[in-house]
């Protein structure tokens, strides 16, 4: 069981160097002629006004409030559907009504206007 | 010395290497690390070198689609194109920007990488070429590629620049949204298959998934395509509205790593797909010589990707609300009225039923849904449309 994830993390790790390989050949070859113009944010040619770290719209945040709930809640429903096909007739039932519950709160998060893009 | 099979050649290659390492006198533990090693090798470099097949053929395709000629200059038909485009993108200046937060600027196109090349780990490429074939296989698919996006905001965030914290904001929320109706979809199988293994998921499709639950393959490949940001949902980098989203501080190689990973991450997706729902492997022969099978996984991936790339050169891009409702308000509940349906109706169907007959049922059940589905659709319609008339008739009376 152990040798499985071996392969994996010998994967994850060629992955790693293999993508670090071209960037480190690219800061050997390339020729480096920095300027302070050059540095600058990238705005179509405009002075950059404000800070960029600020908060920001909170829409962005209800949305992945909702996934959250939903994120974890099809965490729970995996094992059901891997242990599907020996489950009896009752069990299937009683994840459909967890199911149900799940589709009440998006109902729920529906009717108060949280999926609308404002 | 083990046997080799013309019909299993690189596995026994595999095994023959094992057999070569442990005659010198290593250890059985040290072999089977070397082994890997050497597979893995191997896998990373067919992953890193198909996205230059994969854009060689958007380009050229694309290009006929828009009646253009497409790249024709280097090599046969423009097939050298990629590797002109790496060279030119090495000798590039590197830049900066000043502002950003350097190491996870620099940092961010090699996650995205590595978390996508992770996946193929688990894909199997035939019933016995799999890189290693864990029991929550498509659970660890999603999990991996999910790190991507976390790549993507690392890099929006740390340069430092509004078009790119815009584009990395409009990443997160789309790809964090498109994840619930992904995995959705890919229950269904799961339930169907009754594990959660790749391989498995292929050795039970005597009858191709796609068959069984064709709403769950459309979710699936509705969602995945807005989950590597292609067009029509590629709001992250629309440029028309902020210039190429989050990667518009990157130049040079770190700019083509993160094209790398973006075009890797869609091929990848595709996989995923051929393996689900379209049999993986399975095709004629396949028992006897199991090379055959990727073969088959190849083609099947890459008539995936095509579909892909019609819809892309097809249809314009969503606007962010359309974007959230569609997902939200359409493709949610649909994948969870999907997931009920096909999960009690699966299990109303006597016991002694074949294989085929099963898959006949789910998809008559299917369609079922896809009528319902369509009634609904056309009854919101009308009163949207009866709405938009009153209003116009009021406007008038005025």
């Amino acid at each position: 069981m152990a040798h499985d994830w071996i392969f994996i993390g010998i994967v994850l790790f060629f992955g790693l160097i293999f993508a670090a390989v071209p960037l480190l050949v690219n800061t050997i070859v390339a020729p480096k002629k920095p300027n302070p113009l050059k540095n600058e944010t990238y705005e179509c040619g405009m002075e950059t006004v404000g800070d960029t770290w600020i908060q920001f719209k909170v829409q962005y945040y209800i949305f992945s409030l909702v996934f959250v709930i939903f994120d974890v809640e099809i965490v729970f429903l995996f094992p059901w559907a891997v242990a599907y096909k020996q489950l009896p007739f009752f069990a299937v039932v009683e994840g459909v009504i967890f199911i149900v519950i799940l589709a009440g709160g998006l109902l729920y998060a529906w009717r108060k206007g949280a999926l609308d893009w404002v | 010395m083990p046997e080799v099979r013309l019909g299993d050649l690189l596995v026994s290659l595999y095994d023959l290497l094992g057999w070569g390492l442990s005659e010198i006198g290593l250890y059985p533990s040290v072999v089977s690390i070397l082994q890997k090693l050497v597979a893995a090798f191997i896998l990373t470099n067919f992953c890193l070198l198909t996205p230059l097949l994969t854009i060689w053929l958007e380009r050229k395709v694309s290009a006929r689609f828009q009646d253009r000629l497409g790249p024709n200059r280097v090599g046969p038909f423009g097939l050298f194109q990629g590797f002109a485009d790496i060279v030119k993108l090495i000798t590039k200046e590197d830049i900066t920007p000043a502002g950003a937060d350097k190491t996870v600027f620099n940092i961010g196109p090699v996650i995205a990488v590595a978390s996508v090349v992770g996946i193929w780990a688990v894909i199997p490429f035939t019933s016995t070429m799999v890189g290693t074939d864990i029991n929550v296989g498509i659970l660890y698919s999603v999990a991996v590629g999910a790190i991507g996006t976390l790549a993507i905001m690392m890099g929006g965030w740390a340069s430092n620049n509004k078009y790119a914290l815009l584009g990395s904001f409009r990443t997160v929320s789309q790809l964090v949204s498109y994840e619930v109706p992904m995995i959705i979809a890919l229950l269904i199988p799961t339930l169907l298959a009754g594990s959660m293994s790749m391989n498995t998921i292929v050795q039970e499709q005597q009858v191709w998934f796609v068959v069984a639950a064709p709403i769950a393959a459309f979710l699936f490949l509705i969602s995945s395509i807005a989950e590597v940001g292609r067009a029509p949902f590629d709001l992250l980098e629309a440029e028309s509205e902020i210039v190429a989203g989050f990667h518009v501080e990157y130049t040079g190689m770190k700019f083509g790593v993160w094209m790398l990973a973006e075009f890797l991450h869609a091929f990848t997706i595709c996989a995923i797909t051929a393996v689900v729902f379209l049999g993986g492997w399975r095709g004629p022969w396949v028992d006897q010589y199991p090379l055959l099978g990727v073969v088959y996984f190849l083609i099947k991936t890459y008539f995936v990707s095509m579909i892909m790339l019609w819809i892309r050169v097809t249809v314009p891009r969503v606007r962010i609300d359309q974007m959230n409702d569609l997902n939200w308000k359409f493709l949610v509940p649909l994948s969870l009225v999907a997931l009920v349906v096909t999960a009690l109706v699966d299990k109303s169907i006597p016991l002694g039923f074949s294989a085929g007959s099963r898959s006949l049922i789910l998809f008559l059940a299917n369609m079922v849904i896809v009528v319902a589905t369509l009634l609904v659709l056309r009854g919101v319609s009308r009163k949207e449309q009866a709405a938009q008339s009153d209003l116009q008739t009021e406007v008038n009376s005025i």
